[in-house]
């Protein structure tokens, strides 16, 4: 491929095998006499479990057990957990019920598994599983997490009165109270959050292989972070002791987040691997998917911002309803707390936030984190505040924003965070220049002449990223550290193998990885190859999301390289008989400076392996291994600008353009880099004009596949996504890297959504904007215009 | 019991299937294909896709049985000896995947369609709306649109020279 550095755009080394059909996916996975698994899910929202008659099943053919969540708890199966530990403003800990990974008392959502099946096929298995006979006592379902909390709503565990999980408070409640009594105006509005599906095109899947002479299981998991995975099986699931449980992660066709956690399924095929003493396989199907991955977002919120007379926000008010479903996934708790209000500052010198958040539980799947977690539905509400302040107090809204825009770093908000580097002017003036911001009053005369009505939206996003300084989150309540590690073995040939914590279900690791190292040591990118995604080969991890594998994972092999750069410097030194500091590294080459005395790396790696000559006491072979605990976390944060054409006889929405401004810091492969933005923006807009998860009154999901759940395809989107960005280093990490995986999904729902309110008139729009929201309101707003 | 006999990627194979069985299963599970991916359960993501008897197909709505005595061509089938199909190196070329997920059968009706227009026919309009069928949760189609109307106006430029 040659020698491609930081900034190249390197096409992707691992396209090869995925664009001739050798990728290889969980599900792609075969072992000797494997048995598959089906599980039989609760139909009802919430219900008892009377009984498991399972004899029919069992006589089917090639059925080779049925097994039951008894069993499972009865083996000491450990309960699943969630592992970030959030107090209620009045210091009591969050009220975490029982989740097992298989129901035999209560269920709590639809799609519960109560039991299992493995068999020879995966068709026996799914007969046999329709053919187990559960009776269950319907209970009444409650799916709306606001009603949820009223007195005598279901109840659905009894650790959480109310089902309230925590009603949780961030800021200084009296300094907020005092700048709303000085306000010259208050902007007040009620703002939700769609409840989302993640939708990874690879549905999650299994293969559990218990070795019964080793005691020793092996896992192939559809997973984003294998150790993780590992660590909570072992150590809270007592699945298995961590050195008999080896988790791999092979291609991963996509995550979002959703293939964090470790689920139900994973755990009962390395249970029923070892009851049943053959390999267990499970793949999701769609509407397993649908039903029983985790979802996203789920918000209800109330927001107040005071501003003074010279349209200074003074002041931010928000109460929040979250909803997280039947039970507490791995990291839901942190998601509408620390990802979330910690955000509410936006772009925005507000020097006085206040957030109450109040986590409920409903009869629906779980919730957790998916791309963004918690920072778009802060971006959303703030960015739709301002927005609204704006037409409200008679300001362009570019204005009001620049008006407070923070301009010194570094910054501490009122919310825990200190921004350390940024330049918001900066992107706001590149996408109103590439929009053409000025000339929209023109654009939108001309629609109008045309019948249609034309609206431009801003959203100036700001989110945390590279997550995180292990020592705050600790203090902020998770359970473990969020640091990353790198090994970086040179072999003798000079050929390098780089092993990573992080895993790449998509974001190009095996090229963005390959040329930090094609860029340090002058090699061919052909030369690197990046090992990850297995607990075998790589000691630890803490996996990919929260946009941290730039910033976080590829720290970490900066740091392995700085050691492995300096013992190579020093065993050239001592083979040319120079001094170390004259050593430079320059096109594979290892050189004394001034002189034309040179080796090659090859040369230098195998001089550390054969060991005949090496400076005294050096031990010998050239493999440096390093952890990186990142100080801060980074702040990625851009404008992004989307105009709208609506016909108001339809309500359908046309985007016309959308234009993204975004400051990732230093870009490793802007082609990656640019990928990562369109993914993220067409989530973004799949949230704010085609997505919505529903479920109905008593639980019955509405939307558990394609047919429902309205996926943005090809045509649904712009014609051409117009990115821009512009760097100011993050001062934290060594390379400058802020991240960019999230920013997509999270800028872009309010600039859709305030495009969309500014061409119809009508700020009462909630997501999806769907034709007939947007008809309904152009039937008000024409009615209106004509009286 | 169905016995299913058809040449797949250019290789006469059988195998006998249960009735029920899709053709989907038969390529990934009897003849070890895993090439060919399956990402819904109403037919809708088209990460299945595949040619038979030159027509592009989602194999999850047809049977094995159906597909007997047919030709049948995956992704894996695409490359002639080494060579990437051009749409395969277009993909490549203009980042037209991330994780890969639904990359055969944006191929496979890549070139399908390009077929069906005429190679440097297709505009970008015309891509995305034939797109329909084919969801992807990673891209924004931005880059998967650009590969394939790349790859349709080098094979128009490939077939001028050959002529
Ligand atoms: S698997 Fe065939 S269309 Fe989805
Ligand atoms: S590349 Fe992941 S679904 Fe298309």
């Amino acid at each position: 491929m040659g020698v491609d550095g930081i900034g190249a755009r390197a096409v992707r080394k691992e396209d090869k095998r995925f664009i001739t059909g050798k990728g290889r996916y969980t599900d792609d996975m075969t072992a000797q006499g494997m048995g598959y698994a089906a599980f039989v899910r609760s139909p009802h929202a919430h219900a008892k479990v009377v009984s498991i008659d399972s004899s029919a099943a069992e006589d089917m053919p090639g059925v080779d057990a049925v097994l039951t969540g008894e069993q499972l708890v009865g083996d000491g199966i450990g309960n699943l957990i969630c592992g970030w530990m959030i107090h209620s403003k009045d210091g009591s800990p969050m009220n975490m019920g029982a989740w097992r990974a298989m129901e035999p008392e209560i269920v709590r959502f639809v799609g519960q598994a109560v039991a299992v099946v493995i068999a020879d096929t995966a068709a026996q298995a799914r007969d046999a599983a329709d053919a187990v006979v559960v009776e269950y006592e319907e209970l009444d379902a409650i799916v709306d997490a606001v009603a949820a909390m009223e007195d005598g709503a279901p109840q659905l565990h009894p650790e959480a009165p109310n089902n309230l999980i925590y009603d949780w408070e961030i800021g200084d409640e009296a300094a907020v109270n005092a700048a709303f009594e000085g306000a010259a105006h208050v902007t007040k509005m009620e703002i939700t959050n769609n409840r989302l599906a993640p939708n990874p095109m690879e549905p999650r899947a299994a293969l559990a292989i218990y070795d019964t002479a080793e005691e020793h299981f092996t896992l192939y998991t559809t997973s984003q972070n294998p150790h993780v995975a590992r660590l909570v099986l072992s150590a809270f699931y007592a699945v298995a002791p961590e050195h008999k449980l080896r988790v791999i992660a092979p291609d991963v066709g996509g995550g979002f987040g959703s293939k964090i956690y470790i689920y139900p399924e994973e755990m009962v095929c390395l249970w029923a691997s070892k009851r049943t003493e053959r390999p267990v396989k499970w793949v999701s199907d769609r509407t397993e998917a649908f039903l029983t991955d985790a979802h996203g977002r789920d918000h209800n919120s109330v927001a107040e911002m005071a501003l003074d007379a010279d349209n200074k926000i003074t002041g931010l008010r928000v109460k929040t309803v979250a909803n997280l479903g039947a039970y507490m996934s791995l990291f839901s708790s942190s998601v509408p707390t620390y990802l979330y209000a910690t955000l509410l500052s936006g772009q925005y010198n507000i020097p006085a936030i206040h957030a109450n958040v109040k986590a409920v539980y409903t009869n629906t799947v779980p919730v957790d984190a998916y791309r963004g977690a918690g920072r778009p539905e802060a971006t959303y509400l703030l960015e739709r505040m301002m927005e609204t302040a704006a037409r409200e107090v008679g300001l362009s809204p570019a204005e009001l924003r620049r008006k407070n825009f923070i301009t010194e770093f570094p910054h501490q908000t009122p919310v825990i965070m200190c921004y350390d580097a940024g330049d918001y002017s900066a992107t706001l003036d590149a996408a109103m220049a590439a929009i053409d911001y000025d000339g929209f009053a023109a654009r939108k005369a001309e629609a109008a002449s045309r019948g249609k009505l034309r609206g431009i939206g801003l959203s100036c996003y700001i989110e945390a990223c590279g997550i995180a300084p292990s020592a705050a989150v600790g203090s902020l309540g998770a359970g473990v550290g969020l640091w990353e590690s790198a090994e970086v073995r040179v072999n003798p040939v000079g050929t390098i193998e780089v092993l990573t914590g992080s895993h790449s279900h998509g974001q190009g690791h095996e090229t963005t990885f390959a040329q930090l190292i094609s860029e340090r040591f002058g090699l061919d990118t052909d030369a690197v190859s990046i090992v990850h995604g297995d607990t075998d080969k790589v000691q630890f991890g803490m996996g990919t999301y929260g946009s941290r594998s730039g910033a976080v994972g590829m720290s970490a092999i900066v740091k392995a390289l700085d050691k492995v750069e300096a013992k190579a410097k020093k065993i050239a030194a001592h083979l040319m008989e120079a001094a170390e500091g004259d050593i430079t590294i320059e096109g594979g080459e290892l050189k004394v400076a001034g002189t034309d005395k040179k080796l090659t790396f090859t040369e230098v790696a195998l001089a550390a392996y054969t060991a005949h000559n090496l400076p005294d006491g050096m031990e010998p072979g050239l493999k440096e291994g390093a952890f990186y605990d990142p100080t801060n976390f980074t702040f990625p944060a851009g404008t992004y600008i989307c105009e709208v054409e609506v016909d108001p006889e339809t309500g359908t929405t046309d985007i016309i353009s959308f234009v993204a401004s975004d400051d990732f810091g230093k870009i490793i492969n802007p082609m990656i880099v640019e990928g990562q933005v369109h993914g993220g923006l067409t989530q973004g807009i799949g949230q704010a004009m085609l997505e919505n998860a529903a479920y109905d009154d008593t639980g019955q999901l509405l939307t558990a596949s394609y047919m429902d759940y309205c996926m943005p395809r090809a045509d649904d989107l712009p014609a051409e996504y117009r990115l821009s960005t512009h760097e100011t280093l993050c001062p934290g990490n060594p390379l400058g890297m802020k991240g960019c995986g999230e920013a997509g999904a999270i800028g872009s729902p309010p600039a859709v959504i305030n495009a969309i309110t500014d061409a119809i008139g009508s700020n009462d729009l909630s997501m999806p904007a769907t034709p007939e929201k947007v008809w309904q309101l152009c039937q008000t707003t024409t009615k209106a215009a004509a009286e | 019991m169905a016995h299913v006999s058809m040449v797949l990627n250019g290789k006469r194979v059988s195998g006998t299937v249960e009735d029920r069985t899709l053709l989907v299963a038969f390529i990934r599970e009897n003849q070890g294909l895993t090439g060919t991916h399956v990402g819904c359960d109403t037919s809708q993501c088209g990460a299945c896709v595949i040619h038979v008897d030159g027509k592009a197909v989602k194999a999850c709505t047809m049977l094995a049985a159906q597909a007997d005595g047919t030709e049948v061509v995956t992704l894996e089938g695409l490359a002639k000896g080494g060579t990437l199909h051009p749409v395969q190196a277009a993909f490549r070329e203009h980042h037209g995947l991330q994780c890969g997920f639904c990359t055969p059968g944006m191929i496979m009706a890549a070139v399908d369609m390009i077929e069906r227009h005429g190679a440097g026919n297709l505009d970008e309009a015309t891509i995305r709306h034939e797109l329909e069928g084919n969801i992807c949760r990673c891209t924004g189609y931005q880059n998967i649109v650009k590969a394939i109307k790349a790859a349709s106006d080098e094979m128009a430029g490939l077939q001028q020279a050959a002529e």
